[in-house]
């Protein structure tokens, strides 16, 4: 590399020349409300290195001062809080964030700023701190917990903050199907993408990074003689260029979801669509969840370099040896001037032969092993620096960022080194978090003293660092074979093609998990500040396996779940407990890889889009007539019908009740289910599935019917009407239609697959208005003239029939919900509108008033209908006062456990009405039952209140409830008692019909 | 998690509604210990971990019940059938 040292500008720390950035492009952005200066293909974290900036944020327990640690997802330290307002996100890794114009980010955790934090003090008292000091401090006495410990906590516990603004962004969910998907565009990724693309299968190519390459973005690899990033650029534009494979950068794979021996699997990744603008542009979402669905997949995710456990291992300066060449080759950023690199690896020797090639003065390498292949000492002669074998960075010193190092020579000597930069290299761990997802377990490797893939999911190759392979040449030799392996088992036929030539490189490691000798708190997790220290009392407290361990401490429980601290945690545990590593075990990785915004499992199910919304075909005329509408399961039904100058909802239903009990009402009920039943045994099918007979149904006529589950719980209600000898159409309630077609489909199917029934749902096929009240036949006689004779002596009550009307198929039945005289009309659901505006022509004379189902529901109560409240998944048929509706002439589902001793209990709650003795009093639904003098506690009570209604026709609130031995206490005088809402009210048990108990009126 | 419906095709999981056991059968009712044999029928219930005989709904395709096979620790499906040996509709 031909770079000539820093540049002085506004970007003190970047080179000249050299990088995968855009210089032409200058990008502003801004930290902490200052502004800085970086390039395209910068990240936050690269730009804020080249201006210099090193401390980024504060840590979370003991608000220590943070810099940046490495040059990808895993990053422990550098979490900003991204953007502002509506679009403010906490705790984004500045690692991955791109750098846009006009980008605003701050640190989290510090008050009142960065550099002087209030918060730091915590580090003096750092002994109350330890692990487990939740547990330990905060337990007495009790009082003070929720007025002192749990504000505190909260306060001081969490990350970054949360916009509590809705989020203006859109987000969406796609699938994919593939035959081979790869995870990774590395080099592994990118020789395995090669293999499989030239085959002809379908590919999909995935990588979390914006540019594809990998490590060979950041290091200074020949490949075939060409710079590694210009091989990847001529391997990208193959693969843009074949048909068959799709590139997603910006694309992490988060987890392995399902699928089995046939070797498919369904993947979840996350594509951040627009992340790296500002805002997303038009109709683009910002991120998009992918489901992909993959025969064969290549893992190619390479690995991550550990660090190693010592006294101030945390300061800012303290990099990763990997991340520090990732700055200097891929951005063009030294993170300081002078540098030293303490490593167990040879591959943390090329940092110090990188970082001497950008012109940056070394002080020293310092490698723990006694040993080290002469190439590398060799090539380090011709370095201006002191190399130490067998030696051990013991401290690390500085106030706000590192200035100083302390090192244990091979001999023992302590010396001191004045460095701004320590580059730290203690081996790597394969990125082996998606082989385990469908649990498998890793599986330790002496050789590289990590967990390598084991039992890994069928149909799954892992290739590369990866798989424990850290040379360039194994990993593009492994790529290609798997990609290729892949492509013939799906059944495509791999091209050979030639090796290319590669630099050669050494992959030597001796673990060194932590420097014993450390007089400074030496961490294990950086974002929960989990120190050796705290290692070692879990073990000496006995909290010595893995699981207990990472409760007890906390360890690797961080946003980042550990990828940089999970196996050094394990490591130093086994030492202390003089356990093996493999014998210790490792902690289970769980999806999500890294974070996923909720929003994006959301997708576009948000708001109004969360589900449905279902208009009936009278919808138009009921907003023309002023309707408020309400939800009903995915419906929306008329509310009521304010008439003008009308502003309080009880006049309106007050109003709307009179008029349908004194002259004529219409409302809406199309959203009922209704199911047709057909078949030579649709009598039989019904009579199985309903508690009461419908075989003896006569033709033209209606009977109301109670469904129970097998359990002998009530299931739904409804009525069927009988239109044919083999043809019925049910009713169901609104709410559960689609549960009671679910039901009986599995009866049809599964159980009597031997009956001759076939059933449909037709609730949206066909639009019914009921209309109601005194005058509701002479309003049907002027609607339906010739078509159907409607007399009470032809069409008395539950009759029903189909005719034809002006042209069209009707249906029409005497039935009623209200109480009233009253019938359903039926027409085909496009000609629902007509028939509402027909009606309400017809009933012009008459007074004819739509009702909404407020007024419904108030009516329905002053009959004693039971509705969902009371059908609510724990009443039988003998709680609703329907007992004897049980056929005993039949079987059916849920009659021989309706008998349980429990269900047919003399002292369960059935069905009452009540009525306050104040005729003032407001009840409330939900309120409880007590024994008048009897205190409120849960063994006093009685059973609640299900309806209330203010019943227009007595003048005062009425109710229906569950009281316990309730049919017994006709006329006592109990209480309602509901705390949350208020009311405590005197009531009497009354029959649970209020209004007309006789049905004089509905026979009229 | 993919579903071979027989009549739709491979279809994803959220087009299908989760019954239970495939082997709830109903009892004799007229039995004498009809009341027992209704309770371990519609209580106890095998919770294996492995290949388990399962109901699923097809609620947002065909409307069918199909007996499904699936390793409840991989959420592999390794058979699907109509729901009786006659078939399902």
């Amino acid at each position: 590399m031909n770079a000539s040292g820093p540049q002085e500008s506004a970007q003190p720390n970047r080179l000249a020349g050299a990088g995968l950035i855009d210089r032409i492009r200058p990008l502003s952005f801004q930290f902490d409300g200052k502004r800085y200066t970086g390039f395209d293909g910068d990240t936050l974290a690269s730009a804020l290195l080249a201006a210099g900036v090193r401390l980024v944020g504060r840590s979370f327990k003991y608000h220590r001062p943070r810099g940046i640690l490495t040059a990808g997802s895993e990053e422990p330290n550098a979490l900003v809080e991204l953007r502002s307002g509506s679009r403010r996100e906490a705790n984004t890794r500045a690692t991955v964030v791109e750098l846009f114009e006009g980008l605003e980010a701050r640190s989290q955790n510090r008050w009142p700023s960065l550099a002087l934090d209030v918060g730091a003090v915590n580090s003096l008292f750092a002994p109350i701190f330890v692990a487990g000091f939740y547990y330990k401090t905060f337990m007495w006495p009790a009082v003070l917990w929720e007025k002192l410990y749990e504000p505190v906590i909260r306060r001081a516990a969490g990350l970054g903050r949360a916009s509590t603004e809705a989020d203006p962004d859109t987000y969406e969910k796609a699938y994919a199907f593939c035959d081979v998907l790869i995870i990774g565009a590395g080099p592994a990724g990118l020789a395995a993408a090669l293999s499989t693309a030239r085959s002809g299968a379908r590919v999909i190519l995935c990588d979390e990074d914006f540019l594809l390459g990998g490590r060979l973005n950041g290091e200074r690899y020949e490949i075939d003689g060409v710079s590694g990033p210009a091989w990847t650029r001529q391997v990208e534009a193959e693969l843009r260029a074949s048909p068959e494979t799709r590139i997603l950068r910006r694309t992490t794979v988060f987890g392995v979801y399902d699928g089995g021996m046939s070797g498919t699997h369904t993947f979840a990744a996350l594509q951040r669509v627009s992340d790296h603008l500002a805002i997303p542009p038009a109709h683009q979402p910002r991120q998009r969840l992918w489901r992909i669905i993959a025969q064969r997949t290549v893992l190619a995710a390479g690995a991550l370099e550990r660090p190693i456990v010592f006294g101030g291992n945390d300061r800012p300066g303290v990099m990763m040896a990997s991340a520090v060449r990732t700055y200097v080759n891929r951005f063009g950023v030294i993170p300081g001037r002078h540098a030293a690199l303490f490593t167990t690896s040879d591959d943390g020797w090329k940092t110090a032969f990188d970082l001497a090639a950008a012109g940056v003065r070394l002080a020293a390498i310092i490698d723990a092993r006694s040993v080290v292949a002469p190439v590398l000492t060799e090539e380090a002669k011709r370095l201006d620096t002191r190399v130490f074998c067998g030696a051990q960075v013991v401290d690390a010193h500085g106030s706000r960022a590192l200035e100083r190092i302390t090192v244990r020579e091979d001999a023992g000597r302590l010396s001191q080194l004045q460095i701004d930069t320590l580059a730290v290299s203690g081996g790597w761990n394969p990125n082996v978090a998606l082989c385990t997802h469908l649990g498998g377990r890793p599986r330790w490797s002496d050789a590289i003293a990590a967990f390598v893939p084991g039992d890994v999911p069928r149909g799954m190759a892992v290739v590369g660092a990866a798989a424990g392979s850290f040379s360039l040449k194994d990993a593009l030799r492994e790529g290609a074979a798997a990609g290729a392996a892949a492509a013939e088992a799906t059944g495509f036929k791999s091209v050979k093609h030639r090796e290319p030539r590669v630099t050669d490189e050494l992959t030597a490691v001796v673990p060194l998990w932590c420097v014993s000798e450390s007089k400074t708190k030496a961490f294990v997790d950086f974002q929960h500040d989990v120190t050796r220290e705290d290692v070692a009392l879990a073990a000496r407290e006995g909290f010595s396996s893995v699981e207990l361990l990472k409760r007890y401490t906390t360890l690797g429980m961080a946003t980042d779940q550990g990828k940089t601290s999970s196996l050094n945690g394990h490591a130093i545990m086994a030492a202390l407990t003089e356990r093996a590593i493999p014998e210790l075990g490792t902690t289970t990785s769980r999806p999500p890889y890294t974070p996923v915004a909720l929003a994006a499992f959301a997708g576009v199910h948000r708001g109004k889009h969360f589900k449905p919304t279902r208009l009936t075909s009278g919808h138009a005329w009921a907003e023309g007539r002023g309707a408020t509408f309400m939800e009903s399961g995915e419906w929306l039904r008329a509310q009521w019908f304010a008439a003008p100058g009308e502003t309080d909802w009880l006049t309106i239903i007050t109003r709307e009740v009179r008029a349908v009990r004194s002259g004529v009402g219409v409302c809406d009920v199309s959203t009922l289910g209704k199911i047709d039943i057909q078949g030579e045994d649709a009598a039989a099918f019904l009579d199985r599935v309903y508690i009461n007979l419908f075989s003896t149904l006569p033709i033209g006529k209606v009977r109301y019917g109670l469904m129970l589950r097998e359990d002998g719980l009530v299931l739904d209600d409804g009525t069927s009407a009988r239109l044919a000898p083999q043809q019925y159409l049910m009713s169901t309630t609104t709410a559960n239609a689609a549960k009671v077609m679910r039901h009986l489909e599995h009866a049809r199917q599964v159980l009597w697959p031997e009956l001759d029934v076939q059933i449909v749902s037709v609730t949206e096929q066909w639009a019914q208005y009921a209309i109601a009240g005194p005058n509701a036949r002479r309003l049907l006689e002027r609607l339906l003239g010739d078509a159907i004779d409607v007399s009470n002596a032809a069409f008395p009550y539950l009759a029903c029939a189909e005719f034809s009307w002006r042209g069209v198929t009707a249906r029409l039945f005497r039935i009623s919900f209200s109480g009233e005289l009253a019938y359903e009309l039926a027409v085909p659901a496009r000609y629902g509108d007509a028939a509402i505006r027909a009606i309400m022509s017809a009933g012009e004379d008459f007074g004819i008033t739509p009702y909404g189902i407020e007024a419904l529901g108030a009516m329905r109560i002053e009959k004693g209908h039971v509705t969902g409240n009371e059908l609510n998944g724990t009443t039988t048929a003998a709680d609703l006062g329907l007992g004897r509706m049980m056929s005993k002439k039949k079987d059916f589902i849920g009659r021989v456990l309706a008998r349980r001793a429990g269900l047919a209990d003399a002292n369960r709650a059935a069905l009452v009405g009540i009525k306050p003795t104040d005729k003032s009093a407001r009840l409330y639904a939900g309120a409880h039952f007590l024994t008048l003098g009897a205190e409120v506690s849960l063994q006093n009570d009685q059973g609640y209140v299900t309806s209330v209604a203010f019943s227009p026709m007595l003048g005062h609130w009425i109710g229906l409830g569950l009281l316990v031995r309730g049919q017994e206490r006709l006329g006592e005088r109990i209480r309602a008692h509901s705390p949350i809402r208020g009311g405590d009210v005197d009531v009497e048990v009354v029959a649970s019909v209020f209004f007309d108990p006789e049905g004089a009126r509905l026979q009229s | 998690m993919r579903i071979q419906c027989p009549f739709c095709g491979e279809r994803d999981l959220s087009e299908f509604a989760y019954l239970g056991d495939a082997d709830f059968r109903r009892p004799d009712p007229d039995a004498a210990d009809a009341e027992a044999r209704f309770f371990n029928a519609v209580y106890v219930r095998d919770n294996p971990a492995g290949p388990h005989d399962e109901l699923w709904y097809h609620a947002s395709g065909c409307r069918s019940w199909l007996r499904v096979t699936r390793n409840t620790r991989t959420h592999e499906i390794l058979a699907v059938n109509f729901p009786t040996p006659s078939g399902g509709s």
